[in-house]
């Protein structure tokens, strides 16, 4: 089965649909799903990773700033020493201006993300999922 | 004796209704000052019986003020306009020449901890802004409920004494939406009304009370005639208060077109039931932050769809004093006011009880035991009530285990009907 899955919403967002959302596509496909809710703080975030030591963490953010507290959040991860290596994604609706932006995602991906799902697609979400779980197989 | 003059926001929406106009409002914000000015000026030009908005960015609402300096410093883009990033006198000048008697501007913000943002409006000379100590810090924060509370308490005396010698503060409650979608109206009726009536017990006596339009224009008019007539019957005589409408806040249509109609429902929902205000929502809205042309259009939209509006006839054969939802948010109402003679004190133990309970709310003060669905005549209902202390409910079938698809069917009702 799937393993642990660490679902949490950015510092500034306070949206909650796309995190319950997540937490039931995530739940069908056989992980065990702890939801942090929204306008989470990185040291939350952290605090969590640390005591949870979840299989993926997934960062979901649709209010616009998303680009920029994902990539606070990445980063705060990344110095970590002790869970500077869990898996972490994100996905919604990254921008203000509703476009993709490649660039945008580019530095996410170099400040340590493994996967960006810039426009929320769940198509490429699952096609990750799943050679995330035959890799850790 | 009478009343002095109120050349207010309250004062200006009571004045419009007297003569017929339904006053329309954006929810209009952006990080720059300039384009936020232009945004003011397009709103109080536009065609139509309008009223201004500054909508505040996240950071400033979750009150990361650091963050929201650094996007202003690095020309990042915000969601919104950073009130204290930009501060009180460059606020003041950019709504000098705009704000006036004919154009009053409110500030909206979603803030559990709002005791900076008030001081910051009132220091630039803005006298209307809204929330609630409720509907800004379970939709909106972490902060305990009882915090909030306190915040709101505070940050209520601030606005209260801020008014001028003919303008009065006015608050309006959040209330009415929550989380934009999927909460039986009686619930929202009732959280306008109770955080209308802490509001008051703070000092207020200019507010207003919200409702967001649901799955049924029909129960939206009996949702809206239970409000005002609730309202009438809770808050102290010598309160001002209007009702204000906010066009669907749930998942929007996509299309132009669906969004569009979904405005136009709107419009003629709040004509027919009698709402003094609406707030719009744009074509932009289900993709981006909208642009100030799209803002104007859906302003004109909307006051042109309402001119063409005419009020229901009182005793048409509707159910007009709000029948289900009056009684739904009435036992609320009530049940909640006998806790204890503090609102406050009793809006938390209501919640920490679950007499107040918000489906599918994730705050940890939210009890969570409620759900609600969408029936096949397209009215909220309840499949759960938990424990609130509903008149007549029967005992109901345990809820269906929520899915991923079944919640985005639910959420894409209004959706799929107006694009299609
Ligand atoms: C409901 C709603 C609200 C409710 C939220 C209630 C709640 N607790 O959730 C309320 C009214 C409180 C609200 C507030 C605000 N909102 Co709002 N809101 C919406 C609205 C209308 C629907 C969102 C929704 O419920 N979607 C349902 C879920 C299921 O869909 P979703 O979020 O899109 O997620 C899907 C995908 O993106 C994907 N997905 C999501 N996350 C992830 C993660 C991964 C890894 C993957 C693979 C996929 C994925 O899966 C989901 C299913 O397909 C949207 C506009 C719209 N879409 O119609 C605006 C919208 C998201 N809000 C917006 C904004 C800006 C705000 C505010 C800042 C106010 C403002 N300035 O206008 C505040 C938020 C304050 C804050 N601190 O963040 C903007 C965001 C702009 C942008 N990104 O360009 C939108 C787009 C509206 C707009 N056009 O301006 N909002």
């Amino acid at each position: 089965m799937g393993g642990t899955v660490l679902v949490s919403g950015t510092s500034s967002d306070a949206h909650t649909w796309n995190l319950i959302y997540v937490h039931l596509f995530l739940e069908e496909r056989g992980y065990t799903v702890h939801n942090l809710g929204s306008c989470v703080p990185d040291d939350l975030l952290v605090r969590s990773c640390r005591e949870l030591r979840p299989d993926l963490v997934v960062l979901s953010s649709v209010n616009g700033h998303g680009f920029t507290d994902g990539l606070r959040a990445i980063r705060t991860i990344r110095e970590q020493r002790d869970v500077r290596h869990v898996p972490v994604v994100i996905g919604g609706k990254l921008g203000t201006d509703g476009l993709r932006n490649a660039g945008c995602t580019r530095r996410l991906l170099n400040a340590g993300f493994d996967a960006v799902f810039d426009n929320g697609d769940l198509g490429a979400f699952e096609l990750f999922l799943n050679r995330h779980r035959t890799a850790a197989a | 004796m009478t009343a002095p003059p109120d050349r207010g926001f309250g004062g200006f929406v009571a004045t419009a209704r007297s003569h017929g106009h339904l006053v329309v409002q954006p929810r209009m914000g952006f990080g720059s000052r300039a384009r936020m000015r232009v945004g003011l000026e397009r709103t109080k030009q536009a065609q139509g019986v309008t009223v201004g908005t500054i909508t505040l960015d996240s950071y400033t609402r979750v009150g990361d003020f650091a963050a929201a300096r650094a996007a202003v410093g690095g020309n990042s883009p915000l969601n919104g306009y950073p009130l204290l990033a930009h501060g009180a006198e460059a606020t003041r000048a950019l709504l000098d020449g705009v704000q006036d008697e004919s154009f009053p501007v409110q500030v909206r913000h979603g803030s559990a901890r709002p005791q900076a943002v008030f001081a910051e409006l009132v220091a630039a000379g803005v006298h209307a802004t809204e929330g609630g100590p409720v509907s800004y810090c379970l939709p909106y924060s972490r902060t305990p409920l009882r915090e909030s509370v306190r915040h709101w308490a505070q940050s209520c005396e601030l606005l209260a004494s801020a008014g001028g010698p003919d303008v009065v503060p006015h608050l309006e409650s959040f209330g009415g939406c929550m989380l934009g979608q999927l909460c039986p109206p009686g619930l929202l009726v009732a959280l306008s009304v109770l955080e209308g009536l802490f509001f008051t017990q703070h000092g207020l006596r200019s507010i207003s009370l919200s409702y967001a339009q649901q799955t049924s224009t029909e129960q939206d008019m009996e949702a809206l005639a239970a409000l005002h007539r609730l309202a009438a019957e809770e808050l102290p005589p010598d309160v001002r208060w209007h009702s204000v409408l906010y066009a669907y806040m749930g998942l929007y249509p996509s299309t132009a077109r669906g969004a569009e109609r979904l405005l136009r429902s709107a419009a003629s929902l709040a004509v027919r039931a009698g709402a003094a205000r609406l707030i719009v929502k744009t074509t932009a809205e289900a993709h981006r932050i909208p642009t100030i042309a799209e803002n104007v259009a859906a302003l004109e939209l909307a006051a042109h769809t309402a001119a063409q509006a005419r009020p229901d006839e009182p005793g048409a054969p509707r159910d007009e004093s709000g029948g289900g939802v009056y009684a739904e948010a009435r036992a609320l109402v009530h049940a909640v006011r006998e806790l204890h003679p503090d609102l406050g004190t009793a809006l938390a133990r209501a919640f920490a009880r679950g007499l107040l309970d918000i489906p599918f709310c994730l705050h940890p003060d939210n009890q969570g035991r409620t759900r609600s669905l969408i029936d096949d005549q397209g009215r909220l209902r309840w499949s759960s009530t938990g424990g609130l202390p509903l008149p007549g409910t029967a005992p109901q079938p345990a809820a269906r285990a929520m899915t991923s698809a079944g919640l985005l069917e639910s959420l894409t009702f209004v959706q799929r009907a107006y694009d299609s």
